[in-house]
């Protein structure tokens, strides 16, 4: 059976699912695909960069998943997904035309519009490319509006190389810098080998005209702002995308409390000069 | 045939060597040397005596660790700009990686055995280059314990 396309416009009821249909999947990684859903006709899906929805595979369980298409096109839903864990693993499995439960969009957002006039740096490590593509895609749709535009990209391996299509045509433009490193790598890989901190000691931008995005595994984040902060970016310049355990993701249940803040309403995205004081400590 | 000034204004720009007084520069020019490495060459092997240093002027080196039975595994690259090697001031003095370029490659060498007995008789030459080093040592030594950690992986909860 196929479902009409809904029509119910998303986060009406942030806490009620909207059923939305799938309209393609792709395989990225081994562990890792893309499912792009189909929008409401009216008014489509609409979101900020860095914001994330809650996924619901019937039956199964929610997870909270970031948004990672381009925040221009709402008439499409995108989503990249590491296969970790039963909900995920299932939502592997699922085919076009099969439907998904979304919740959203929540949280907050890379402040794209407040980095107008600076140079951007993206810094992002394994699937941390996810979340920041959509500010990505921003950036280069309105590319008038910003300095110089780098991407810094890390991942474990050449093979676990995230968007490696959409990095090498990035990396083709003449007016944005993209640079990619992995941790190991046999001797077929020629490009650079190395932390993907190393690379923000060596892009070429101004220091106190810049905007850093952060996202990656928390350690990779803690050596990425203290690089930037080494090369001169001031803290309140720098944004980085926190995870933790989001359920309600509308501050209601408290599981992704993180000190005085709820990473689902008042995060992902965090300046880091607001967060520095709790950014290193462990037991939060 | 690289004159003498070219290898002294090399150093003297480069900002691993910036702060140095042209009468310790001049030690320094008196022990380095332009080399060039084709895609594919060894600037040193596991094992090897480690008598020399390099300031990678263009190009890349891979740094490999070799295991019976399987393909050299590459743990880092190191290119333009950037210094390649310390075990040429930690005795016994011996190289613990391969290291290979991986495209044309130009470095300036410094010959690390002159300069150790430059270091002893001037221990001003001594404390100027240690206190150079030991950062870049210490970055390569977190940037190591970094890829240890393997943070990618699914257990390195990454996003999405």
């Amino acid at each position: 059976m196929t479902l009409a396309r809904p029509v119910a416009v998303p986060a009406a009821n942030p806490m009620l699912p909207v059923p939305l249909r799938i309209h393609a999947g792709r395989r990225e990684l081994a562990d890792t695909f893309t499912v792009e859903l189909e929008p409401p006709e009216e008014g489509g899906f609409p979101f900020r960069p860095g914001q994330f929805n809650m996924l619901y595979v019937f039956g199964v369980g929610e997870v909270p998943i970031s948004i990672s298409g381009d925040p221009a096109r709402p008439d499409t839903l995108i989503h990249t997904v590491r296969a970790v864990g039963a909900v995920t693993e299932r939502m592997r499995g699922l085919k076009p035309g099969d439907t998904i439960g979304v919740r959203g969009p929540f949280g907050s957002a890379w402040p794209v519009a407040e980095a107008e006039g600076d140079d951007l740096v993206f810094v992002a490590g394994g699937l941390g490319l996810a979340p920041l593509r959509p500010a990505i895609y921003h950036a280069l749709r309105n590319r008038g509006r910003y300095g110089r535009v780098f991407v810094l990209y890390g991942a474990r391996t050449p093979g676990d190389i995230l968007y490696r299509r959409e990095l090498e045509r990035w990396r083709g433009r003449f007016d944005m810098e993209v640079a990619v490193t992995v941790d190991r790598a046999d001797p077929s890989w020629a490009g650079n080998v190395g932390v993907v901190t190393k690379l923000v000691d060596r892009a070429r931008f101004d220091p106190l005209h810049t905007t850093a995005f952060v996202c990656g595994p928390e350690i990779m984040m803690r050596y990425a702002v203290a690089e930037l902060e080494k090369r001169g970016v001031a803290g309140d310049a720098v944004h980085v995308s926190m995870e933790r355990n989001m359920k309600c993701a509308v501050g209601f249940c408290g599981h992704c409390q993180w000190g005085p803040a709820f990473i689902c309403k008042d995060g992902p995205v965090f300046r880091y000069a607001d967060i520095a004081a709790i950014f290193n400590i462990r037991e939060l | 045939m690289v004159r003498v000034d070219t290898l002294e204004r090399t150093i003297e720009e480069h900002p691993f060597f910036q702060g140095i007084d042209a009468p310790l520069r001049a030690l320094l020019v008196g022990c380095a040397a332009n080399e060039r490495f084709e895609a594919g060459g060894f600037l040193f092997r596991e094992g090897g005596a480690a008598d020399k240093f390099y300031l990678i002027r263009s190009g890349c080196v891979a740094i490999e660790l070799n295991a019976p039975g399987r393909p050299p595994l590459v743990v880092e690259t190191v290119d333009d700009g950037q210094i390649l090697g310390w075990s040429w001031l930690v005795a016994p003095y011996r190289w613990s990686f391969d290291a290979r370029a991986t495209a044309l490659t130009r470095a300036v060498s410094f010959d690390g055995k002159c300069l150790r007995g430059k270091m002893e008789a001037d221990h001003r030459l001594g404390y100027e280059l240690l206190r150079r080093f030991v950062p870049v040592m210490g970055d390569r030594l977190a940037a190591a314990r970094l890829q240890m950690l393997d943070l990618y992986g699914p257990d390195g909860k990454g996003k999405a």
